[in-house]
């Protein structure tokens, strides 16, 4: 029992960094109705800038806010000069466009950074919290942020006019044009903010599982699984899938020979399929209904 | 403002038809097809005797990539499925064909349809859960399925016939009859031979009755299903199919580098696959080949321009590409057609 408990608290904290990722999955498909293969590059390299940055001798939640802040810039000018001249292509151009970004962050990232793997600082140190062995501090902050994050996110997109043309951008682009809601541009700041939240993501994770340009892919499909398992559309659903994922990732790890260390990967697998075949919609995810 | 709704509403009831997707590029003429496949063919003839081995070796490759990516085409193009799992069953056929000739000896001509019959089981079966799945989440689906793939080749339990991270190292066969030919060749004119029969079988099927139901359901799920045709079953066999197509290029490719190992079946090769079918032009049938061109030569070129940053030069190749032709080669040839015959005309 006392096992199962302690597993139970390491997965929440593992899956804290699945949900930070997942909220950022889900934030890029609210807005532009894809899921973006680039986007764990696109936090890598945001990480980077902040490594870079701290190593220059900038103070953290300096660093921290300036590279949200040019992560933003970075998601809204890619948008612009990639995607939106070919926003009407079809769907399989975008995938490749993806696949394209995420080879040019990846090289790009390995040719200024290197390939060695970096130790990144976390701000909240990593000595156990409150003197338990069950939980980091960092690992504590890792979550007390991604809530933050979520909660941020829910005020922004119920109460302010902006979340709201986003949503009707999102949710009738036609008939949002038509009122008024510069389209395009709800998308670009999708962009925007999925890019940035990605970087906190990043900065978030990089403690943990250390900063290398490759550090992101197997976090992302993780990441994709706690998406799928909260519903696609619902960002809450998206960090408490994440939770559950890491949670379901160690208790797997502990209980059942073999798969524990060798087939990780798998169990991420075993759980977008399941998911998608019992519950397409995900746990908390709008059934998407098409007319005929 | 209404033309562009027009393109929305299509583009969101057709989330996989590319909105210019070009089956035809050559138009219905079909001497210009008949002209070109004559040259080639003789070309395709005369390569192994007039270029070096490791060149032969590459064209051979080329073949294979093709085989693998007519395998999506089929599955993509023509059924509207998305894969980026591919990768998974290259590995499966490789794997099979690997252990076949390592551990049961089995001639090496064989392997390939055992590998295909294999392949056509797992494929099926993944088709199955797929039934439920579109767009973007079937995307999503096989993409985690080829980002397992590799550690479910390591696995310890599996490591007598897999060889572990290790691989599989297999000999390369002999021209058989005493044709005067050496391996790079022989393995060559057999590619080419396999594949010709692949892409004249594929070509038959499409146009058959059984091609026409998998467009139907790729075109418009409801319509075809009111008409009679057997949505599931259609999608399950043609998921089979497609896979069995990649995974009988594994097999081949198996044989012709001689070498299996868990790490050379990762995500980037299914994601090689996606881009070379893109780049061909999805739902035409040649573009296989410009496809696989793309897969062997375009990371090379890439490479030349810079070692350090080969990604990201092979990352602007393809965003400029797609610029350029947002519907691959395909899109591309109808395009200077439609050019051509406004000036005739």
């Amino acid at each position: 029992m006392e096992l199962l408990i302690q597993q139970v608290v390491a997965g929440i904290a593992t899956g804290a960094i699945y949900a930070c990722v997942a909220l950022a999955v889900v934030m890029i498909y609210t807005a532009i109705g894809h899921l973006n293969f680039a986007q764990g590059e696109m936090a890598m390299f945001s990480t980077f800038i902040a490594w870079q940055l701290i190593t220059w001798g900038v103070p953290y939640w300096v660093a921290f806010a300036l590279t949200v802040a040019i992560s933003f810039v970075g998601g809204v000018v890619i948008e612009r000069l990639i995607f939106h001249p070919l926003a009407n292509a079809p769907i399989l151009s975008h995938v490749v466009l993806f696949i394209a970004l995420l080879t040019i962050l990846t090289s790009t990232a390995g040719f200024i950074w290197d390939f060695s793997i970096k130790t990144f600082p976390s701000p909240f140190g990593s000595a156990p919290l409150f003197g338990s062995s069950l939980i980091s501090a960092h690992q504590a902050g890792m979550m007390g942020i991604t809530l933050v994050l979520l909660i941020a996110l829910f005020f922004f997109f119920r109460f302010t006019r902006v979340g709201l043309a986003m949503r009707a951008a999102a949710d009738n682009p036609v008939s949002a044009r038509l009122v008024g809601v510069r389209v395009s541009w709800m998308i670009a700041l999708g962009w925007g903010m999925a890019a940035a939240i990605g970087a906190v993501a990043g900065m978030l994770v990089a403690p943990v599982v250390f900063l290398e340009p490759n550090m992101m892919l197997g976090i992302l499909v993780y990441g994709f699984a706690g998406a799928v398992l909260g519903g696609l559309t619902s960002p809450g659903g998206a960090v408490l899938g994440g939770f559950l994922v890491g949670i379901i990732e160690n208790l797997a790890g502990t209980f059942i020979p073999v798969i524990g260390g060798e087939l990780k990967l798998t169990i991420a697998l075993c759980i977008i399929v399941l998911v998608l075949v019992l519950k397409p919609g995900g746990l908390f995810g709008r059934a998407t209904v098409q007319r005929v | 403002m209404s033309v562009q709704t027009e393109n929305l509403e299509t583009a969101a009831e057709h989330p996989a038809l590319a909105a210019d997707m070009v089956t035809k590029p050559f138009g219905r003429d079909r001497t210009i097809g008949i002209a070109i496949g004559v040259i080639l063919f003789v070309a395709a003839i005369a390569l192994p005797f007039v270029t070096k081995s490791f060149f032969v070796f590459q064209v051979t490759m080329v073949l294979i990539y093709a085989i693998a990516i007519l395998g999506l085409n089929l599955l993509t193009g023509f059924n509207g499925q998305f894969s980026l799992g591919h990768a998974a069953f290259y590995a499966i056929g490789a794997y099979t064909a690997a252990i076949l000739m390592d551990k049961a000896e089995i001639s090496y001509v064989w392997t390939l349809p055992v590998a295909g019959i294999v392949c056509f089981a797992f494929g099926f079966v993944f088709g199955l859960p797929a039934l439920r799945l579109e767009g973007i989440y079937l995307a999503l689906a096989t993409f985690a399925l080829s980002v397992a793939t590799p550690q479910i080749l390591k696995l310890s339990p599996l490591e007598h016939w897999t060889g572990g991270v290790q691989g599989i190292v297999i000999m390369k066969p002999d021209a058989p009859f005493g044709l005067p030919l050496n391996q790079d060749q022989w393995l060559y004119f057999f590619t080419l031979i396999v594949t010709v029969l692949l892409f004249w079988l594929a070509h038959n099927l499409l146009k058959s009755r059984t091609g026409r139901a998998m467009m139907a359901i790729r075109d418009n799920p409801i319509a075809s299903r009111s008409m009679g045709i057997n949505n599931s079953i259609y999608k399950a066999l043609t998921f089979g199919l497609s896979a069995s197509y990649t995974g009988i290029a594994g097999a081949l490719g198996a044989i012709v580098v001689q070498f299996v190992a868990p790490d050379s079946f990762t995500v980037i090769l299914s994601i090689a696959l996606l881009v070379g079918l893109v780049v061909g032009g999805v739902g035409w049938i040649p573009g296989a080949f410009f496809g696989g061109l793309f897969v062997l030569f375009v990371p090379n070129i890439a490479e030349q321009f810079s070692k350090g940053l080969s990604g990201a030069f092979y990352g602007i190749i393809l965003m400029g590409l797609m610029f350029l032709m947002p519907a691959g080669v395909a899109g591309f040839i109808a395009m200077l057609r439609r050019k051509v015959l406004r000036h005739e005309g």
